[in-house]
């Protein structure tokens, strides 16, 4: 019988690591790579949706979510981003408070069931602390029940170089404007020789972790990310997990890792696409390598749904939400559309044999929707 | 089944369908699978599991080599007096954006393509083109490319050159080989099933019909293709139930190449409803390759499912990236995403990362090339 098994694990390193991960044990930078290298993809993706299994029984989380991106005007030079705009470039905008809220208005009487709000966009060189913190304060006054997920950790660093504050007295009053949690996004690559070649302005690796750290410790939640398929190694993704894991085991309080494939399209980077055997590996490994991590987003926007679907069987246990509105990877020519209605979210779920969790932004369960089995 | 024979692996903790194994295990046995096996793979969710099973069965027969072609597709026409509810490619007459373009026209196209060893020409049924027209088409690019090979003219499309000029079937394909013709298409198969032909395109040849016209050619000597149309109104049981007629006919006559599944696509179309998605696009390939045990090939059309879904089906039982393309409409006219031409490098970069070896090949599976990773990396 056993003869008969079709060939698993064929690649003998990764049975190692598999042998290793099924038991518990943490996995090293030797054991991501190994898992990187590998061609045995469905094996390596059976490894991983058995962990994931593990953590999230068969569940998949999603959230029904709007992106508000206040401006695109930037002081930013990242070489990846096909978003930015300098101050009076064609195409540069700006939003008010107003437009803010009247968009917020118009998406709730579309989709009432929208529980999230999420704030990103450019460092403005113009806009002063408080309007950075009046976006915050109004949409929370205006939309108390919303949670309100905003600035990354390299905004946060701008907001407070421009109001001449430290980032722990910037949080505090982000965090009493209304801010609910922290998005992942900024955190690129860790590894500082790439980064000075990709975003020699951002803050550093390090520093993306302080934030973190800082925002943990008062108390919020907040994601972590990760930009591959770009110019960066396998040693420099694991590199960059293992100091994500490390993090975590310091505070606890990231929730969701999500990895987001680089779109070469309108940047000055000229490398091919990444391809979808890359983005399930990376998918899988970020499950197998953070081991004190909740959750693994699958974020369709940069994955397309079919591929983002399937991610929910390489380890992801969340597929981000409806996304009305997202404006930055599109600009980068993701062409997957801007937002997914709910319908289809549950669809994609329940095909993929798991059962549909709407949540809301710190997972707290608001609805288990039907498996296929009992439609 | 309490453990894996190498790495000593819980396989009962990974693997999560164990029907799959019992399907498998058929298979190694020598036995074919049946309609209720077939269900039983399209049914899963264990998309890991189906995936390994079709991976192994596509090893066994083709090894780690995919291949792919240089082809150029060319529509000579979209205006068509068919009436299939889920094209969005056929006008009337005089619609805004019909086309028909000339023999010239033709020439001149293939003149400014990029290489490719093979033409690729399937249209639609225009209602003034007489027979000799339709002919003329393929003498004129053998002519003038005879380094090409043609695969022209679907099984609908020669039961149309039939209906005008009131030849039959074997005379038809006669004179098309003679014109230069090499080989014919998989179009037109759609779904086998007379009943759901009935709603889906009652003016189309029967499926009956469909299976004729390639025996036909096979018996001409003609190596062709066969496809299917999934994810309109069919159910489970029709698509394996297409599958059974399409392995039937080539145990009776080996002719077939290439099986080569179609994801419908719902824009623009009477027919409507919704895209497929990517585990219903993997189930189906891997089901194919599974049950078409006499099929050589199982062919992935990346422009129906996307370059990154298609590749991901090289792990799902599928050993052919079909090819350069260059320009197609048909698909796309009903909501196919990306572009319709990819590069012989894009291509052998997929393959390689699947880590599989690309391997380009003529329109008769002939190898052209054998690509390896130091050639991958000098191309790019």
């Amino acid at each position: 019988m056993r003869a008969l098994l079709p060939p698993t694990f064929k690649d003998k390193r990764l049975a190692r690591v598999a042998e290793k991960a099924l038991s518990g044990e943490r996995l090293t930078a030797e054991d991501g790579l190994a898992l990187f290298e590998t061609e045995d993809v469905l094996s390596l993706g059976l490894l991983a949706d058995a962990v994931a299994e593990e953590k999230n029984r068969n569940l998949a989380y999603f959230n029904v979510n709007i992106h508000i991106n206040p401006t695109n005007v930037c002081v930013g030079t990242c070489r990846f981003c096909a978003y930015r705009k300098s101050p009076g470039e064609p195409g540069a905008f700006e939003l008010t408070v107003d437009q803010i809220l009247s968009t917020l208005e118009n998406a709730l009487k579309k989709e009432p069931s929208i529980t999230e709000v999420h704030i990103v966009g450019g460092l403005h060189p113009d806009w002063s602390y408080r309007r950075f913190l009046d976006i915050v304060r109004v949409v929370k006054e205006a939309f108390p029940k919303l949670y309100i997920k905003a600035y990354t950790a390299e905004e946060i660093k701008h907001i407070a170089q421009v109001g001449g504050k430290k980032v722990e007295e910037t949080v505090e009053d982000l965090i009493e404007a209304g801010l609910d949690a922290v998005p992942g996004g900024g955190g690129e690559i860790f590894s500082e020789g790439v980064r000075r070649r990709l975003c020699p302005d951002k803050i550093s690796g390090e520093e993306y972790l302080e934030i973190h750290k800082l925002v943990h410790r008062m108390g919020l939640k907040s994601n972590a990310t990760m930009l591959f398929g770009h110019i960066e190694t396998y040693t420099d993704r694991v590199e960059h997990l293992l100091k994500l894991r490390e993090a975590q085991d310091e505070t606890g309080g990231f929730q969701a890792f999500i990895p987001l494939t680089f779109h070469p399209w309108n940047t000055s980077l000229k490398v091919p696409p990444a391809t979808a055997i890359d983005e399930l590996k990376t998918v899988a490994v970020s499950r197998l390598i953070l081991d004190n991590f909740p959750h693994i987003k699958a974020y369709w926007v940069l994955l397309g749904e079919k591929v983002a679907q399937l991610a929910l069987r390489f380890g992801a246990d969340d597929i981000d939400g409806t996304v009305t509105q997202e404006s930055i990877t599109r600009a980068t020519g993701s062409r997957f559309g801007e937002s997914l209605p709910k319908s289809r979210l549950l669809r994609l779920i329940r095909e993929a044999g798991k059962v549909p969790v709407e949540r809301d932004t710190l997972y707290n369960i608001i609805r288990i929707h039907k498996p296929l089995l009992e439609l | 089944m309490s453990g894996f024979p190498d790495a000593g692996l819980p396989l009962e903790r990974l693997c999560e369908d164990f029907s799959l194994l019992k399907v498998f295990e058929k298979l190694l046995q020598g036995h074919r699978l049946t309609l209720e096996d077939g269900l039983k793979l399209l049914e899963t969710n264990d998309i890991l599991t189906l995936g390994l099973l079709a991976d192994h069965a596509n090893r066994e027969k083709n090894g780690k080599v995919v291949y792919f072609i240089r082809n150029r597709h060319i529509n000579l026409t979209n205006i068509c007096v068919g009436t299939c509810k889920f094209c969005a490619f056929r006008k009337k007459p005089g619609e805004a954006g019909a086309f028909a373009l000339t023999v010239d026209r033709v020439l001149e196209k293939l003149s400014a393509s990029p290489p490719f060893t093979e033409v690729h020409m399937v249209s639609a049924l225009h209602p003034e083109w007489n027979y000799r027209h339709y002919i003329e088409f393929a003498k004129e690019v053998k002519r003038n490319f005879p380094h090409a090979t043609l695969q022209a003219f679907t099984a609908e499309e020669v039961e149309h050159l039939c209906r005008i000029s009131g030849k039959k079937a074997e005379e038809v394909i006669a004179e098309l080989i003679e014109a230069g013709v090499d080989s014919l298409p998989g179009g037109g198969a759609e779904i086998l099933s007379e009943e759901l032909r009935k709603k889906l395109c009652p003016d189309k040849l029967s499926a009956q019909r469909y299976l004729e016209i390639h025996k036909i050619a096979h018996r001409f000597g003609m190596k062709t293709n066969a496809s299917i149309l999934y994810g309109h109104i069919e159910t489970h049981a029709d698509r394996v139930k297409h599958l059974l007629a399409l392995r039937e006919l080539q145990d009776e006559t080996g002719g077939f190449q290439a099986f080569i599944s179609f994801a419908y696509h719902p824009l623009n179309t009477e027919l409507g409803g919704n895209f497929t998605t990517g585990f219903d696009d993997l189930k189906m390939l891997a089901t194919a390759r599974l049950m078409l045990d006499n099929f050589q090939h199982i062919r992935t059309f990346w422009i129906t499912l996307g370059e990154k879904l298609a590749q991901v089906s090289l792990h799902y039982g599928v050993n052919d990236f079909d090819g350069t393309v260059v320009e197609e409409s048909i698909t796309r006219s009903a909501g196919a995403g990306g572009g319709s031409a990819m590069s012989v490098e894009r291509l052998v970069e997929l393959i390689t990362e699947s880590g599989k070896t690309p391997v380009e090949r003529d329109t008769f599976y002939n190898i052209l090339r054998v690509y390896n990773e130091s050639t991958v990396t000098a191309d790019l």
